[in-house]
């Protein structure tokens, strides 16, 4: 049991001898998808009554450790976990935690708006039991004393979509510990309820409340794991942190004695080798930018100010809530906004952000490539080249006639230039794997020329070998005087392709990466660093999430 | 090696064209088996060319109000309107034709005038209070009807101006009456619309993901206004097409086509061009329900049968057409 492995140099300075036994306790789990390991081997435990946290850059095997507890990934054979000292059969299925007495409260708090507190409350108790009926009154007073155990105010009547986005965090987490309580007095051992990034939509004083409710649960006997980004608030609120990297146990901390500076050490580790110089030279414009952002806000995003110029890639990045995944939908048009100006200096024309649609974006020679590549970006039953070509199908109406041949020899020209693969342009878009996919939507916009082109995480779930091929596309298209936005959360794309990068916290630019900095570690540093630096701003991201 | 290879990749294309396209023939196929089957049964009777002619005029109707639904069905609503619109407009024409002398042409006029208000009133429910379109239209059919039979007091109106009834069913063309051509044109309209225009690219994409078609550029409320104003204005010339067939206005039995026109609009899906909706499917399923009906009523086997075979169809049609699809549901909403 003491041979705990502590990887790297960061020892635990644990409750030592007589510790009592771990509520769980996880050995060596790793998984691979493919080739690529999400978890190279990783061994940690929660003791009872602790409120531990979890943190790790994206990518660092977080969400793959989750899915692994909550039955939804089988480990790689070799693994080993234990729960209040039981060894439990690998692979986990799907709800076997809560038979364990653990829970989970994932970020989209698994609440159905339109029904009440109170079934939401019981809706595990009310859809599984096998009773001939359900009686109300005492489901009603099973979720008023739920709720009283933790002095939470809220009516149990109240439609969620009534709630605050606090009280429905704190409706979450009293669900998933509800769902533990009864398995947990059952057995007199303590439970587990693991929260995954429930804070990065709330405002301050929300995450207090949080807080004291986690406290609430630790101090049942029960353990909470806090997944966060946010160093500052892990640190307000657990015992001890574990710090995932690159698949790995970075280190573990005792959060009284560690500092701040400490942790973004092992979040973003050390490596010495620095950014080689790029291997591209391009001309970077230095004269005008081609746009000039004022005071942009809409969403998460507070007013924020910021220029591209032409033929630059500016990479738009920070932690998860901070708004700047926002910027290109807002400047595109595609959400509302609530202020904004947009200065186009080659046009020598300001565009209120109100006035902006996708229509108006278009004409303007910008281009929006979204994150949602399911549902926003090509419709998967329709053919590659109607996909392609969905913007410009205008130009093949000559003579009262859509020419399809004339289309296809186009599609099938485009997906040469960009490498698609299978090249078919009649076939469905569904044919092809995703990093084709993106090609595809790639190749419709650059076909345009457009003179801004905004992305959203442009390779979320792109092969190696088509990052590569997308990333020298993005290239070209700015080295032909494109002006790019990229908004994106992985940091090495960044550093890869970038020739500046604004960090965003809370809704603001907080720094701007340039020259030597601009490396996959620095950003990383940066973004982390950013909640520290915005504090003093004081007022977090407003949300407008129904 | 790589000779076999393509031979072997080759012979697999061959095979897949070979399943496709036996894929889009497969209900004309089903069709001619189902002609013959009947014809073998009632030699004399039914396999003659008069019975078709009266079998493609009279449901001519149904075929206009089949091609009325995919408009919409395509851009991703439902229209369950268009039966009252039909049974509404035919009514208007007795009305004003008969009861108010009013001259047939105005009359015509008024009834596609409808049609387009029909449309917009659907239209400004749907897009402006964004209510599904199954509800509204569901709402706006049993309206319709009951102002049908308002304005006709119930009653069946005889005696519209011949000049209507000439025009549909007084010439033939081929041995078939007008009417049928009618609808043949509405669907050579709407095969130029989606298949040779931007605009039925438009439609398609509309349907198919809103927001993708919203994100480049595409105004897809308007889109959608114009699917649902064409659904109106077709089935206000399905009414048409029905007063001239039935040389009379008939509050009721217009609803009846609804069933079987929604079960072509589905099985037509399924062929020709399988998984989409479109006009020449829908032609050859008005017909092949057409003929598997009126073969029935022939042997004479009671009028049941005839709801329960449209009812059956339609949910077979809806199973077929999104296996064809890869499972996909259709969404629709």
């Amino acid at each position: 049991m003491s041979t705990l492995s502590t990887p790297l140099n960061h020892v635990v300075s644990g409750p030592g001898a007589g510790k009592p036994l771990p509520v769980l306790h996880v050995t060596d789990i790793a998984k691979s998808f493919g080739g690529a390991k999400a978890l190279a081997g990783i061994s940690f435990e929660v003791l009872p009554g602790e409120v531990h946290g979890l943190l790790g850059k994206n990518g660092s095997g977080k969400s793959t450790l989750v899915r692994i507890l909550a039955g939804f990934h089988a480990p790689d054979p070799g693994g080993k976990l234990k729960f209040n000292g039981k060894t439990v059969d690998l692979p986990l299925k799907a709800g076997d935690f809560r038979r364990l007495g653990m829970s989970f409260v994932h970020q989209n708090l698994g609440l159905v708006p339109s029904l009440t507190v109170l079934e939401n409350l019981r809706f595990a108790d009310l859809t599984t039991k096998p009773a001939p009926f359900i009686n109300w009154r005492s489901e009603r007073k099973a979720a008023i004393e739920a709720l009283g155990r933790f002095d939470l105010a809220i009516d149990p009547d109240e439609r969620v979509a009534r709630l605050s986005p606090v009280e429905r965090a704190l409706l979450a987490i009293v669900r998933a510990f509800e769902e533990i309580r009864a398995e947990c007095s059952a057995t007199g051992k303590p439970g587990l309820v693991l929260l995954d990034e429930p804070t990065p939509f709330l405002p301050r004083e929300g995450v207090e409340k949080l807080f004291t409710l986690m406290r609430s649960i630790a101090s049942t006997g029960s353990s909470v794991i806090f997944i966060s980004h946010d160093i500052e608030e892990v640190m307000a609120i657990t015992d001890r942190i574990t710090v995932l990297r690159d698949g790995l146990v970075a280190g573990e901390l005792t959060t009284a004695g560690a500092t701040h500076g400490q942790v973004v050490d092992l979040i973003v580790g050390r490596t010495l080798a620095k950014r080689a110089t790029p291997a591209y030279a391009k001309p970077v414009d230095t004269g005008e930018p081609f746009i000039r952002v004022e005071n942009l806000a809409g969403g998460s995003l507070c007013e924020t100010s910021f220029a591209v110029g032409r033929g630059e890639i500016l990479g738009l990045t920070g932690l998860i809530g901070s708004g700047y995944e926002e910027a290109p939908y807002l400047i595109f048009g595609a959400r509302p906004g609530r202020s904004g100006i947009l200065h186009l200096t080659a046009d020598a024309k300001a565009v209120p952000i109100g006035r902006m649609s996708p229509d108006r974006a278009l004409a303007l020679d910008f281009a929006l490539l979204p994150g949602d590549r399911q549902n926003a970006s090509g419709v998967d039953s329709l053919s590659i080249a109607d996909n392609m070509l969905l913007p410009d199908v205008t130009r093949f109406f000559r003579g009262g006639f859509l020419r399809p041949a004339a289309m296809m020899r186009e599609a099938y020209a485009l997906g040469e230039r960009y490498e698609v693969r299978p090249n078919t342009p009649p076939a469905k878009l569904s044919t092809l794997s995703g990093g084709n996919a993106q090609k595809v939507l790639i190749a419709r916009w650059m076909n345009r020329n457009p003179r801004l082109l905004l992305l959203d995480e442009p390779t979320q779930g792109v092969d190696v070998g088509t990052r590569v091929q997308i990333y020298a596309a993005l290239k070209a298209a700015a080295s032909s005087g494109t002006s790019v936005v990229c908004a994106s959360s992985d940091v090495e794309q960044l550093a890869e392709i970038c020739d500046r990068v604004l960090v965003f916290a809370r809704g603001q630019i907080c720094r701007e990466i340039t020259g030597p900095e601009l490396t996959k570690d620095g950003i990383a540093e940066a973004c982390y660093a950013s909640l520290d630096a915005s504090d003093e701003t004081g007022s977090r991201a407003v949300t407008n999430w129904q | 090696m790589t000779e076999a290879a393509d031979k072997s990749t080759m012979a697999r294309r061959t095979d897949f064209r070979f399943w496709h396209f036996f894929e889009r023939i497969a209900l004309l196929v089903v069709w001619f088996v189902l002609i013959a089957v009947y014809g073998a049964a009632m030699p004399q009777s039914f396999l003659t060319w008069g019975n078709f002619a009266i079998l493609f005029a009279s449901y001519a109707p149904a075929a206009m109000l089949a091609l009325a639904i995919i408009v919409p069905l395509t851009a991703g609503d439902y229209d369950l309107s268009v039966g009252a619109t039909l049974t509404l407009c035919s009514a208007i024409i007795g009305v004003l034709n008969v009861w108010h002398h009013l001259p047939i042409l105005l009359v015509l006029a008024v009834a596609l005038a409808v049609g387009i208000l029909a449309g917009l009133v659907n239209a400004l429910f749907i897009l402006f209070f964004r209510i599904p379109s199954l509800v509204v239209t569901l709402g706006t059919t049993s309206v319709m009807t009951g102002l049908a039979q308002w304005i006709t007091n119930s009653s069946t109106i005889g005696g519209i101006d011949n000049a209507l009834v000439m025009a549909v069913v007084g010439g033939r063309f081929l041995g078939v009456p007008y009417a049928f051509y009618y609808a043949l044109g509405a669907a050579i309209l709407m095969w130029y619309v989606f298949d040779y225009t931007p605009l039925g690219r438009r439609l398609l994409f509309v349907g198919r993901g809103r927001e993708v078609a919203r994100l480049n550029g595409i105004a897809v409320d308007r889109v959608r206004l114009g699917a649902l104003i064409a659904s109106g204005v077709l089935s206000a010339a399905a009414g048409i097409l029905y007063a001239g067939v039935l040389g009379s206005a008939d509050p009721y039995s217009g609803l009846n086509f609804l069933l079987p026109a929604f079960a072509a609009a589905f099985l037509g899906a399924t062929t020709i061009l399988p998984g989409r909706f479109n006009p020449w499917g829908v032609i050859v399923a008005v017909y092949f329900l057409a003929t598997g009906i009126t073969g029935l009523a022939m042997l004479g086997i009671p009028l049941w049968v005839t709801n329960v075979f449209n009812g059956g169809a339609l949910i077979l049609a809806v199973t077929v057409s999104q296996l064809t699809r890869g499972r996909d549901a259709i969404e629709i909403g």
